[in-house]
């Protein structure tokens, strides 16, 4: 049952982070898809909260002219699927929200709560490794950027300061422009699912057959999402070939921290890592221009 | 000519009602004051409460009762949904007391309370303090098999329930004189029911003295009796209320809520009480499927007839027994009508363990025993190199089967034309020759499986159905019914027999719903497919009861002779030139106000069944799996079923939908899982239990061969649980035909069929 003990509405981010600062014991909820269940199910046995879903200026994405693109904290996974600035640029990010939940989840779950509940199969977190994304972050006394590989810091744990608030998601042109990409969520059904595993690559190519760098983020291979650097600095200017893919997906195994559990075992979620990671490279490849492989 | 209503698709008598939301569900009810009831359940498998202090508990504002099993009444009782047996031999094992001082699994009803809501109800089951002896678990069959295992239920020597099995022919024999002799062995999974509407009662006394209970039950008449059982009181202090029911599929064939619910209400002097349970709780404190581990050991001729076929079986029924053997004994019985087996001897044993309670689950048994029979089938047929259809045929009983243990009979039997279909339907020959010699990761094959059922529980079990009919002024008739509505349509069905029966439209029926243990007539309610078979027989007896009262009243009327007299279209008509004399509602009303002859019609009628009509039907399956990853996606699915007449064509295809969607998560995904070395559940969620959403489902194929059973009003057959019996079957079937290897465990899920795959070389 949710006990419930105390909730404030924030208007505006300001409002929000002096809530925060006044009142440093509250649990910020944006749609309520992950803190709700755990009050329901006791993980949670109580809690004051602070709610964002009033602050309007958290709801945006937007493209800047010079290609950074920004997303919203409060910005919906339904959102996220259908705007054509994702589509167009980001599609892994867009596939990978698509992915999530069912259509009424995705109504109610924010970019920004995924993130900030901090589990390694957060469905947006592999795409967003893999563009290298940055995170803005901002409390009474000011604001700071940061890459997302330094957020995730453990099962369940990112790097909020006390009073601090998730605002902003950046996704820099550098990082997309002329990329393709692809996501594969796997996960034991087609809806409703938590992933087993999760593989985003983004490629960028020199020639049809020769890649420039290959960046690949993995969901559920470790206690965070995780980069696999070894693959992708092996991936560096070589020459595309059916070959070379299954070696960037065999040395991507290496970047993973899987263990058994009665939900997958080790060495099968190692398998799905070097399988799932040739097929998504296969799509980018062809996504970014580059010869078919079979 | 009057409309026919029998046989037509029409739309279901509570569609708008519950499409509006003005059907009401138990939680839809409210009572003033009413206090919510909690749960204080076992952490651990196997333990004794040594001590347990509730001061705190009680003592927290809000709380107005904590029971613990001292403050309840300790009666023994049966939970199982079981008609009642005068003879003491065939009844339920009584293993339960409303609460315990000995826990059996987690989950295990340890404490209760009563408080003003559930926030409080909660923090209060917090405040209650247990010591408890930890025992050591005995987490399987095997375990606890064992020699000096230990004890679950104290007067239980061995933890085993019942081991009775039986024995037709000479077994022996037919395995000396066989050519070959097959041994598979096969096991299947714990799953559950996982029905819409989790368990739900509410429970006060009313201003007799009495114990009301409003349940969402598929068993009123049965549930009041047991919480008579349960509390020491005579049966007719109990009155039992169902409203609309969100679905069950067996697990609400049991007692689980209601003998506390009463309990706590009495403990608060008659205070409305709600005792709702979550998924979680739902998904392992009220009931699943029994795990089964079967060998099967069968002879065969080099002719490739089925000889004999020796099946043994283990049944886990988890911590206490609820319908415990009567599993195993469904299953060793339906699946006999099928297969010509000379001889054949069923030893099974059903067995105590500290896990959740198994009980009564769509097909109660048969798809366990039909995926080993029909897997350990397409094996035999393959290793004979024939091929799987025909050597199914080949031995098919047929009609003119009489059963040497139940004396049912085989009156009308469609197997064979339900393969013929299925094969055209699913492109069989034509996509043999297609997928012959694949070589890639991605592997398309076919499967199939058939299977035979029995339509209710005779003579096992009585078989009695009460219906009553009242004729109104206007003609129109309020039908009421024992058999209880639990999603599946029964309502409707009864409503279209009423009114085929009687000459009226569908819509002059007005069916109770709700049943009332006070009111409505006597019947056991919705299990075993029986409702539409059963109870329509007890429906057509008093709408036919009602017809010739209404040609007799006409007859005083008119003077015109009974025999010459018809209704069609709601009219009284000239049986022969179907000219109309008057409406029925004239002779109606004067039914009601005829200064020197009313009389109103009624029929209150009970029709206690003695036979049993056998249903068919078959599975095919299409299935491509990705041999890389483990994944085995469905592709095509057929059902064809021989379930006799089929009253309701768009009834009968969203059962057989339901079905065929619960037997796909049987075969590929739905697993509970439990901590090997505690017991505790790992997945009662709905995110980790892997029910298939409507993005897993394929599009389901449906057909019916429409025999006549000559037993069944209108010629009709069971239909509920079949569907769910064959698709697991089919689709490990299936697999093997795309890959060569035979899985003999469900679910084929992706890490399984990874292990398998590469112990096969594929990967």
């Amino acid at each position: 049952m949710y006990n419930i003990e105390k909730y404030y509405e924030a208007s505006t981010v300001r409002e929000a982070v002096q809530l925060l600062a006044d009142n440093p014991d509250l649990l910020v909820i944006a749609g309520g898809t992950d803190v709700l269940i755990k009050m329901h199910g006791g993980k949670i046995e109580k809690a004051g909260l602070l709610s964002l879903r009033k602050v309007k200026s958290l709801e945006a994405i937007e493209k800047s002219p010079d290609g950074l693109i920004s997303i919203g904290s409060l910005v919906t996974f339904t959102q996220l699927a259908n705007d054509p600035v994702i589509k167009d640029n980001i599609p892994a990010l867009a596939e990978a929200s698509l992915s999530m939940g069912g259509p009424q989840i995705r109504n109610m779950a924010t970019i920004g709560g995924n993130l900030c509940n901090g589990v390694p199969s957060a469905d947006s977190a592999p795409a967003l490794f893999a563009l290298d994304a940055q995170l803005r972050l901002q409390d009474k006394e000011g604001e700071r950027v940061i890459p997302i590989q330094e957020f995730f810091l453990g099962p369940g744990k990112v790097a909020l300061k006390q009073g601090e608030i998730l605002t902003e998601i950046l996704v820099s042109p550098e990082n997309y422009n002329g990329y393709g990409g692809h996501y594969i969520k796997f996960s034991m059904r087609k809806a409703m699912d938590i992933a087993t595993l999760g593989v985003a690559v983004v490629c960028k190519l020199k020639d049809k057959g020769t890649f420039d760098n290959v960046r690949i983020g993995l969901g559920v291979a470790g206690p965070t999402p995780l980069r696999c650097r070894e693959a992708e600095e092996y991936a560096r200017e070589k020459a595309i070939s059916s070959q070379t893919l299954k070696e960037i997906a065999r040395i991507a195994v290496k970047s993973t921290k899987a263990r058994s559990s009665w939900r997958a075992s080790k060495e099968y979620r190692e398998h799905l890592v070097e399988e799932l990671t040739w097929r998504a490279l296969k799509i980018a490849v062809g996504r970014a221009g580059g010869v078919e492989i079979d | 000519m009057t409309k026919k209503v029998v046989g037509q698709r029409e739309i279901r008598v509570d569609a708008v009602a519950k499409v509006t939301g003005k059907a009401k569900y138990t939680d839809d009810f409210f009572e003033r004051e009413m206090l919510v009831g909690k749960i204080l359940r076992s952490p651990y498998a196997h333990a004794r409460v040594k001590n347990i202090d509730v001061s705190k508990a009680r003592a927290l504002p809000g709380v107005e009762a904590v029971l613990t099993y001292k403050d309840v009444p300790q009666n023994r009782f049966a939970t199982a949904g079981h008609p009642y047996a005068l003879d003491p031999k065939k009844r339920d094992p009584e293993d339960r007391t409303i609460l315990t001082d000995k826990a059996r699994f987690v989950g295990d009803e340890i404490a209760a309370v009563a408080a003003v809501d559930e926030l409080t109800a909660e923090q209060a089951l917090k405040l209650i303090d247990v010591e408890y002896e930890v025992l050591e678990p005995v987490l399987t069959p095997e375990a606890a098999l064992t020699e000096g295992a230990p004890r679950i239920h104290d007067d239980c020597e061995n933890n085993i329930v019942s081991s009775k099995g039986y024995e037709i022919g000479d077994i022996e024999e037919t395995f000396k004189k066989a050519d070959y002799v097959f041994e598979d062995e096969f096991e299947t999974s714990i799953v559950q029911h996982c029905q819409l509407e989790n368990h739900i009662s509410y429970s006060y006394i009313d201003g007799d003295g009495r114990i009301v209970i409003v349940s969402s039950t598929q068993i009123p008449h049965i549930c009041r009796r047991i919480v008579g059982q349960a509390l020491g009181i005579p049966w007719g202090r109990v009155r039992v209320i169902k409203p609309y029911v969100g679905g069950g599929f067996g697990s609400k064939q049991d007692i689980c809520l209601e003998a506390l619910n009463a309990a706590m209400t009495i403990a608060v002097d008659g205070r409305p009480v709600k005792l709702e349970l979550s998924r979680e709780e739902c998904m392992i404190a009220t009931r699943t499927r029994h795990a089964f581990k079967y060998i099967f050991k069968t002879a065969v001729s080099k002719e490739g007839k089925l000889l004999g076929t020796q099946v043994t079986a283990i049944s886990n029924t988890g911590a206490y027994a609820s319908h415990g053997h009567a599993i195993s004994m469904s299953a060793g019985a339906k699946f006999r009508p099928l297969y010509s087996f000379e001889a054949i001897k069923f030893s099974p044993v059903t067995v105590y363990t500290n896990l959740p309670v198994a009980g009564a689950m769509r097909a109660y048994g048969v798809p366990q025993i039909k995926f080993a029979l029909e897997s350990h089938v397409e094996n035999i047929a393959r290793k004979l190199n024939m091929n799987p259809i025909e050597f199914r045929r080949k031995n098919f009983r047929g009609a003119g089967y009489v059963d040497p243990i139940t004396g049912n009979k085989v009156l009308s039997c469609g197997i064979e034309e339900c393969v013929k279909r299925g094969k055209e339907l699913i492109n069989w020959e034509e996509k043999k020759v297609r997928y012959k010699d694949q070589k890639g990761f991605m592997r398309r094959g076919l499967g199939m499986a058939c299977f035979s059922y029995a339509s209710g529980t005779y003579p096992a079990g009585q078989e009695i159905a009460g219906a009553r009919i009242v004729l109104n002024q206007d003609g129109s008739v309020q039908l009421q019914i024992g058999a209880t509505e639990i999603g599946q349509g029964s309502d409707t069905v009864f409503a279209q027999m009423t009114a085929e029966a009687l000459g009226i439209p569908l819509d002059m029926v007005h069916v109770i719903s709700t049943q009332d243990t006070d009111i409505s007539p006597f019947d056991t309610g919705a299990y075993a497919s029986r409702q539409t078979y059963i109870t329509g027989m007890a429906v057509k007896k008093a709408a036919l009861e009602v017809k010739e009262k209404v040609l007799d009243f006409v007859l005083g009327m008119t003077g015109i002779p009974k025999e010459a007299l018809d209704i069609a279209d709601a009219n009284i008509i000239y049986k022969d030139s179907r000219e109309v004399i008057m409406p029925l509602s004239e002779a109606a009303m004067q039914s009601y106000y005829d200064t020197a002859f009313a009389s109103p019609i009624t029929s209150d009628t009970s029709n206690n069944a003695r036979v049993n009509a056998m249903s068919f039907g078959v599975t095919f399956a299409e299935v491509e799996v990705d041999i890389k990853t483990g994944k085995v996606e469905v592709l095509e699915i057929f059902n064809v079923h021989d379930s006799g007449k089929i009253i309701n064509p768009q009834l009968a295809e969203g059962q057989v939908h339901g079905g065929v969607s619960m037997g796909i998560g049987y075969a590929l995904s739905e697993r509970l899982l439990f901590n090997e070395k505690t017991g505790e559940p790992l997945n009662n969620n709905l995110l980790d239990y892997k029910l298939p959403t409507i993005m897993d489902t394929p599009q389901i194929g449906v057909d019916f061969v429409e025999t006549f059973e000559p037993t069944g009003p209108f010629g009709c057959k069971s239909l509920g649980e079949p569907p769910t019996i064959t698709p697991a079957p089919a689709i490990r079937n299936a697999v093997l035909d795309a890959t060569g290897v035979a899985f003999n465990r469900i679910p084929i899920n992706p890490q399984y069929a990874f292990e398998k795959f590469k112990e096969a070389g594929l990967i």
